[in-house]
C-alpha cells in the first residue's frame, strides 16, 4: 500500500492557499495582531488555538473581510484580498454565535447564500436537502432557529456556511455550546465532512483537546503572536517554549541551570537533589537557565526504587485525582517542588498498592521530557 | 398585594376623570339629537349623516389623509435611514451632533418649527399646498421614527447582518433581507406614530398650508370659533376613533416584537446553558 502522509507544509513546490503577511491589526492603539505571518494550505483543518482575548477572532474577521489588516497583507490563492469585499469572497464563516437568521425557517436560514448567486430553484432544493441530511436536520427544516435547540442550531449554521461549497471554511468556535458527548460527535462529523468535500477549515477553539483531535496542524497563539505552529504531536511532544508545553496538556515544569555534554544535559535545580538527565538536540550554555518539561504520565511511580531509568527521585504521595482510566499522583519532592506522575488503572482500585501519604519512588528515562530555554 | 386604598382609588379616579371627561363628554354630544351643544335630547346619529354630506368636511378628511399617509411613509424611510447611521456608523466625526441634530425637533417648539418652515417654503418660492404640509409633517415625525427605530436597533445583533455579506448579500440586500424584516415592528409603530401624530398637528399645518389644501384639524378650529356645533363634535369624535386605532396598533407592535425578541432570548439561553 502507498499511503502518502497528508503534510503540504513540508513540501516546498506547494502554493497556500492562505497567506498572512507580516499582518498587524491595532484597534486604537491596542495592538491585537502582532506583525503576524503565516501560511496554510488546501484541505487543511487548521486549528487558532490561544487564551480569550489573544487575537483568534480577529484573525478569522480578517480571512472573511470584516476587518482590514493595518499593516500586511492577506493572500488567497496568491491574490491579495484586502480590496475584496465579504460578500465577494469565496470564504463562508460559521459565527461564534451562529447569527441564525431568526425570521427564516431551518431550510431558509441553509438556503440563503446560495439563493444569492443562482436562480435556479430545483438545484438550490437539491442542495439544500443535501445539507439537511448532511447535517441531519431533515426533520427540523420547517421549523424557525428559537425552536430548535442548540446543537441543531449549531449544525443549522454548519449547514448555512457548507452550503456554498467554500474553498475555505472559517469555524469560530463551532462546538462551544454543545456537551462533551455531542461535541466529540460533532467533531467526527466534521471532520467526515472535510474528507468528503475537500473544504479548508479554519477552526478556532480554545479547548486544546478538540484542537488535537482535528486539527492536521495547530498554532498556539498568545497576545497576537504565533508561539509555536505544527501538527498535534509535535506540539504536545516538542512543545518550543513552557507557553505551549504549559497551555496544552499538563505537564511539570522544572526549572534549573543547565550543563551540556553533546546531547546530553544535566539539569541542577534543586541543592541536595540529584541532577536531572535529559537529552536534546539544543544547545545550552553552560549554567544557563533552563526548563526540563515533562508530561506526567512519562512519569512513573512505583513503592520501590526503581533503578532501571536513568532519573529517580523519592517523594510523599500529597493527593490523588482519580480519573477513572488513569490517576495522577500529586507526589512532593524532598525540596518541596511538587511533581505529578500519572499511571493507568489496569487493576481495581483495592488491588492497587499506593495511597495518601505513601513514600514513593518517581522515575523516568532521559528522553522522556524536553528541554526548553523559554 | 397592596392594599387598594381610599386615597389611591380617588386620585386614581381623579387623574383619569381630568383625562378623559372633556373626550368623553364630546364623544356623547356627538350623539346628541338637539342642535344645541349643551341641551341633551335624546340619542340620535343625525350629525354624523350630516357630516358625511358636508362637501367641505369630506374634502378637508381627504387632504389629511393624504397628508398623514404620505408623511408617515416619507418620514420612516428617512428616520429609519437615520437611525441606521446613528446606531451603526460606530463613531464618526460629529457623531453626537449628529444624532443631537436629529433628536432636536423633537423639543422645539411646534410654532418655532412651523415659522422656519414657512418662512423656507416662501423663501425657496414653493407654493403654499399639500405639498408643503407633507413635507413640513415629514420633517418633524421622521424624528419620532428615528427614535422608535434606532431604539430597537440598538440590541440588533450586528453579526446577523455580518452572515448575510458572509453568504453573499451587497449591503443593501443584507438591509432588505434581514435587517428590515427583523426590526419591521419597529418600524410599523414608527409609521403608525408619524400618521398619528400628522392626523392631529395643526399648528405646524396652519402655517404651512394654503387655501387650497385645508386639514381637519384647521377645519375643525375655524369651524369652532364660529361657535361649536353638533358636527364638529361628530368630527372630532371619528379622529378620536382614528387617532385611539393608531397607537394601539403602534403599541401593540412594538410590545409583540419585544415579547418574540424575549423569547427567542430565553430559548437562546436554554440552548447555551
Ligand atoms: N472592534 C474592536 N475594537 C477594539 N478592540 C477589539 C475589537 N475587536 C477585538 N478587539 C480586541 O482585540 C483582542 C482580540 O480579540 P479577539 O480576536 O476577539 O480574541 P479571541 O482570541 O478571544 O477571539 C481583544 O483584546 C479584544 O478586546
Ligand atoms: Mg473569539
Amino acid at each position: 500500500m502507498n499511503q502518502t502522509v497528508f503534510a503540504p507544509w513540508d513540501d516546498p513546490d506547494e502554493k497556500p492557499l492562505i497567506q498572512f503577511r507580516n499582518v498587524t491589526k491595532r484597534f486604537g492603539d491596542f495592538t491585537a495582531i502582532d506583525d503576524l505571518t503565516l501560511d496554510i494550505y488546501a484541505q487543511e483543518f487548521f486549528a487558532l488555538l490561544g487564551p480569550s482575548g489573544c487575537g483568534k477572532t480577529t484573525m478569522m474577521r480578517m480571512l472573511a473581510g470584516f476587518e482590514t489588516p493595518t499593516e500586511g497583507n492577506i493572500l488567497l490563492s496568491g491574490q491579495d484580498i484586502a480590496p475584496i469585499p465579504p460578500n465577494k469572497r469565496a470564504v463562508n464563516m460559521m459565527f461564534q454565535s451562529y447569527a441564525l437568521f431568526p425570521h427564516l425557517s431551518v431550510r431558509d436560514n441553509i438556503a440563503f447564500g446560495l439563493r444569492r448567486e443562482s436562480k435556479d430553484k430545483a438545484k438550490i432544493d437539491e442542495r439544500v436537502e443535501e445539507m439537511l441530511r448532511l447535517t441531519r436536520l431533515t426533520k427540523f427544516a420547517g421549523r424557525k432557529p428559537h425552536q430548535i435547540s442548540g446543537g441543531q442550531r449549531q449544525r443549522v449554521a454548519l449547514a448555512r456556511s457548507l452550503a456554498k461549497a467554500p474553498k475555505l471554511l472559517l469555524l469560530d468556535e463551532p462546538l462551544g455550546a454543545l456537551d462533551r458527548k455531542l461535541r466529540e460527535e460533532t467533531q467526527f462529523e466534521l471532520m467526515d465532512i472535510q474528507e468528503k468535500t475537500g473544504t479548508t477549515f479554519v477552526i478556532v477553539t480554545h479547548d486544546q483537546e478538540e484542537a488535537m483531535t482535528v486539527a492536521s496542524r495547530v498554532a498556539v497563539m498568545d497576545e497576537g503572536k504565533l508561539i509555536q505552529v505544527a501538527t498535534p504531536d509535535v506540539i504536545y511532544e516538542a512543545p518550543n517554549s513552557v507557553y505551549v508545553a504549559d497551555f496544552i496538556g499538563d505537564v511539570n515544569i522544572v526549572e534549573g541551570r543547565a550543563s551540556q555534554t553533546g546531547d546530553k544535559v544535566d539539569v541542577a535545580w534543586a541543592e541536595g537533589q540529584p541532577p536531572i538527565h535529559a537529552t536534546t538536540q539544543k544547545r545550552f550554555d553552560r549554567d544557563a537557565q533552563c526548563y526540563f518539561a515533562i508530561r506526567p504520565e512519562k512519569v512513573h511511580i512505583s513503592k520501590e526504587r526503581d533503578d532501571s531509568r536513568p532519573n529517580v527521585l523519592q517523594g510523599k504521595v500529597i493527593d490523588i485525582a482519580y480519573l477513572g482510566n488513569i490517576s495522577t499522583y500529586h507526589v512532593r519532592l524532598a525540596d518541596g517542588t511538587m511533581m505529578k506522575a500519572q499511571s493507568a488503572n489496569t487493576r481495581r482500585l483495592a488491588n492497587r498498592g499506593i495511597t495518601w501519604e505513601d513514600e514513593v519512588w518517581l522515575s523516568f528515562t532521559d528522553t522522556a521530557g524536553v528541554m526548553l530555554a523559554r | 398585594m397592596r392594599r387598594f386604598s381610599l386615597f389611591n382609588a380617588t386620585s386614581l379616579t381623579f387623574g383619569f376623570a381630568f383625562l378623559y371627561l372633556p373626550m368623553v363628554i364630546l364623544i356623547i354630544y356627538s350623539f346628541n339629537a338637539s342642535q344645541l351643544v349643551t341641551v341633551w335630547a335624546g340619542f340620535s346619529t343625525r350629525w354624523y349623516g350630516e357630516l358625511l354630506r358636508d362637501q367641505e368636511f369630506l374634502d378637508a378628511a381627504w387632504v389629511t389623509l393624504r397628508v398623514a399617509v404620505f408623511s408617515s411613509t416619507i418620514a420612516t424611510v428617512l428616520g429609519t435611514m437615520a437611525a441606521t447611521v446613528i446606531v451603526r456608523a460606530g463613531r464618526f466625526k460629529g457623531r453626537t451632533l449628529f444624532s443631537g441634530m436629529i433628536y432636536a425637533p423633537l423639543v422645539m417648539p411646534e410654532v418655532i418649527t412651523g415659522l422656519s418652515l414657512l418662512l423656507l417654503f416662501i423663501g425657496i418660492g414653493l407654493d403654499r399646498g399639500i405639498l408643503t404640509v407633507v413635507l413640513a409633517h415629514t420633517t418633524f415625525s421622521m424624528c419620532y421614527v428615528s427614535v422608535v427605530v434606532s431604539s430597537r436597533l440598538a440590541t440588533f445583533d450586528t453579526a446577523l447582518e455580518e452572515a448575510a455579506l458572509d453568504l453573499g448579500c451587497s449591503p443593501f440586500e443584507a438591509f432588505r433581507l434581514v435587517t428590515l424584516p427583523i426590526i419591521a415592528p419597529a418600524v410599523i409603530s414608527g409609521w403608525l406614530l408619524a400618521f398619528t401624530l400628522s392626523l392631529d398637528d395643526l399648528v405646524i399645518a396652519s402655517f404651512t398650508t394654503g387655501p387650497s389644501a385645508t386639514t381637519l384639524p384647521i377645519k375643525i378650529f375655524s369651524a369652532v370659533r364660529l361657535g361649536v356645533s353638533p358636527q364638529i363634535n361628530a368630527l372630532s369624535t371619528i379622529l378620536i376613533a382614528f387617532v385611539a386605532v393608531g397607537v394601539i396598533a403602534a403599541s401593540l407592535a412594538t410590545k409583540r416584537a419585544a415579547v418574540r425578541a424575549d423569547k427567542d432570548a430565553r430559548a437562546a439561553e436554554r440552548a447555551a446553558g
